[in-house]
């Protein structure tokens, strides 16, 4: 896309162009728009660096009389909980990303040889997860009993690992991308499948290996519904950031309904406004740092998956 | 049907596939795909047979495990948990809810975008084209938790931006949570606010991807802008949007619940409003421990997807035998 768009000074496309007025109107929406997508994000962060005192009187405002780091104080004093909860994030991102990657990836290079005695086969396989499913109460009953994963890890990892989309996206990339020469090569040279794989394959998808990989890791990191359904809590030593952000809420709102609860130590306990907004930073400035150097790896996934899925 | 088509379409001259001998090369593939292979098969196929709680009366025995319960100790009801499914009052309010928000989703979720890509390609600035792509695409990379945050920010009663604007205007404050009659809008604007950057950019690539001596031709034969888009872009567009069309019609029945549910916090003053399928899947399995209601439920919305996405891509490969994803 960039490439195309550099060339915009030549001489056609500078003449086949709108005209200025509906140029000007054009800019305007979309700078609207990006004002409005990134507006929420800064009013939090305001918030986040509010001070209670002025929360309190003014409410949330983009303009605080008095700004104050002290949730990020209490945030850093409060490390036990919330600092683990960070780590077990970054621990099932990383977990789960690479499990991911392996997973789809094998799968993905068996598929694109042409040759493969069981391609049809496996390639029905993955087909009808997409079309039906068992369902929620299905996933979830024998996901905590029959694999015992209530309360684990593993049932934040395990279940997202994979998908048809993203071993189609894989499959599409070694078909057309790696050349059979080079297979071959290594075949003839005496190489097990494996070998191939991984010393000749994988040094040459490094493109598609990133985009499913950042697709893994934004979703791993995003991740809360799993840890909704098979964390409990009894078990607060496995939240990740996001769903401590959902149970502060839990316990909030149940506070509300149960007045008996509502005393002066249960509200202390409380992470005050600027902090639950503070977590929210935490949650999302690594994203959106980040997700602008890595959007073209998704860009190209996306139009992979949507023109070839 | 897609399998043909993919085989077909894979193979390569050189590669005849006469030979249907098991050889080393096959079992060397085959083990490299065992563990992705295992896992389709116990996280996809084996809660597959989960369907059958649909038609029990699922109760534990204490002692027994979990298969014997299912299996032996359950009764099976045949279809009397969905007789009594479409005799709750709240049925036809979360089939309603369900299709509303969904059929205007897909409205805008294509309109918008398509119009959007179309106009970014013809920004004069490349360079604001760029950053205004980035940003929008922003909300695609949160969760809905994150969201949900935000819209707390503005909404929120005693410290919300939106009350303090009205009562400083001289209005009354709303009760955001509570008043279940801005809902609709609001959800609908949220999930525009978060999907839009994600459509327009897949609609953006396609976009570029047009040769550009089609409009070379069109500026020669005295073309204007606007034909161009309606004889041009739109046409060329069709495949792309076909396909994310059929996608969505196959999820017609299924709702973000991170939008309906953890965005609206679960209010219970808003459930005539936010209550869909999932969520009250959600609800029956987690909150009242109902697990044959909410099987009967996610069973429906299994089978009608999957009908809906055929019937779908029947209907567009129709119109247009080009596009269709199988």
């Amino acid at each position: 896309m960039a490439q195309r768009s550099m060339k915009a000074s030549s001489g056609f496309e500078r003449f086949n162009r709108v005209n200025p007025v509906a140029n000007a109107i054009f800019s305007v929406i979309f700078i609207l728009l990006a004002i409005m997508t990134f507006l929420p994000v800064v009013f939090v962060f305001i918030i986040s660096i509010s001070s209670e005192a002025s929360i309190a009187q003014n409410g949330y405002s983009f303009f605080p009389k008095e700004f104050s780091l002290e949730s990020y104080a209490y945030l850093w004093q409060s490390k036990e909980y919330i600092g683990r909860a960070f780590l077990n994030s970054i621990g099932i991102t990383l977990a789960g990303t690479v499990i991911g990657l392996v997973l789809t990836s094998t799968l993905g290079y068996a598929l694109s040889r042409p040759n493969f005695y069981l391609k049809n086969f496996y390639t029905t396989l993955l087909i009808i997860p997409m079309l039906f499913s068992g369902g929620l109460v299905a996933h979830y009953m024998v996901n905590t009993q029959i694999y015992h994963m209530k309360n684990t890890y593993w049932a934040m990892i395990l279940p997202g690992a994979c998908s048809t989309f993203y071993v189609v996206i894989m499959r599409t990339f070694f078909q057309t991308t790696i050349p059979d020469g080079i297979i071959e090569s290594g075949k003839i040279d005496g190489a097990s499948q494996l070998r191939i794989f991984v010393q000749l394959v994988l040094p040459l998808s490094l493109p598609v290996i990133a985009t499913i990989g950042l697709f893994l890791t934004f979703n791993y990191w995003n991740m809360w519904y799993g840890a909704m359904l098979y964390v409990d809590s009894n078990h607060r030593d496995l939240y990740p950031l996001q769903y401590v952000l959902i149970s502060i809420e839990k316990n909030i709102s149940f506070m509300a309904r149960n007045e008996d609860f509502l005393t002066e130590e249960s509200l202390r306990n409380l992470p005050s406004e600027t902090m639950r907004m503070a977590i929210v930073m935490v949650v999302v400035i690594p994203i959106a740092c980040s997700y602008p150097f890595f959007q073209r790896y998704f860009v190209g996934g996306l139009t992979i998956g949507a023109i070839k899925g | 049907m897609l399998k043909n088509r993919m085989s077909t379409a894979e193979q390569t001259p050189a590669a005849p596939r006469s030979r249907k001998r098991f050889r080393l090369d096959d079992l060397e593939l085959t083990l490299l795909s065992l563990p992705t292979v295992t896992w389709l098969i116990a996280f996809c196929y084996v809660p597959m047979f989960g369907i059958i709680f649909a038609f029990k009366n699922y109760k534990y025995k204490p002692g027994k495990g979990f298969l014997y319960s299912l299996f032996v100790s359950s009764d099976w009801v045949g279809l009397k948990n969905f007789e009594f499914l479409f005799r709750s009052p709240d049925v036809a309010t979360i089939f309603y809810n369900t299709l509303f928000y969904n059929i205007i989703f897909l409205i805008i979720g294509v309109t918008l975008p398509v119009a959007l890509a179309i106009m970014i390609t013809q920004l004069h600035s490349t360079k604001l084209a760029k950053v205004c792509q980035t940003s929008v695409f922003l909300p695609h990379f949160l969760s809905w938790v994150v969201v949900s945050y935000f819209v707390f920010s503005f909404l929120s009663t005693d410290k919300g931006l939106v009350n303090s604007l009205l009562k400083n205007l001289g209005f009354e404050e709303v009760l955001w949570y509570q008043d279940s009659k801005y809902w609709p809008y609001l959800l609908v604007f949220i999930n525009t606010w978060k999907t839009f950057g994600y459509s327009m950019v897949v609609y953006m690539a396609s976009i570029t991807g047009i040769d550009q001596t089609l409009y070379e031709s069109a500026v020669i034969d005295g073309a204007n802008k606007w034909q161009q888009t309606l004889g041009i872009t739109l046409p060329l567009l069709r495949p792309v949007i076909s396909i994310m069309f059929i996608m969505n019609v196959g999820h017609i029945l299924s709702t973000d619940f991170g939008l309906f549910f953890q965005v609206t916090r679960d209010s219970n003053s808003l459930i005539n409003v936010t209550q869909t399928l999932d969520v009250y899947v959600y609800k029956a399995l987690m909150q009242s421990n109902n697990y044959n209601y909410s099987s009967a439920v996610a069973l429906l919305q299994s089978v009608f997807g999957c009908i809906l996405l055929i019937v779908a891509n029947r209907v567009v490969k129709r119109i247009d035998p080009e596009s269709g994803i199988f």
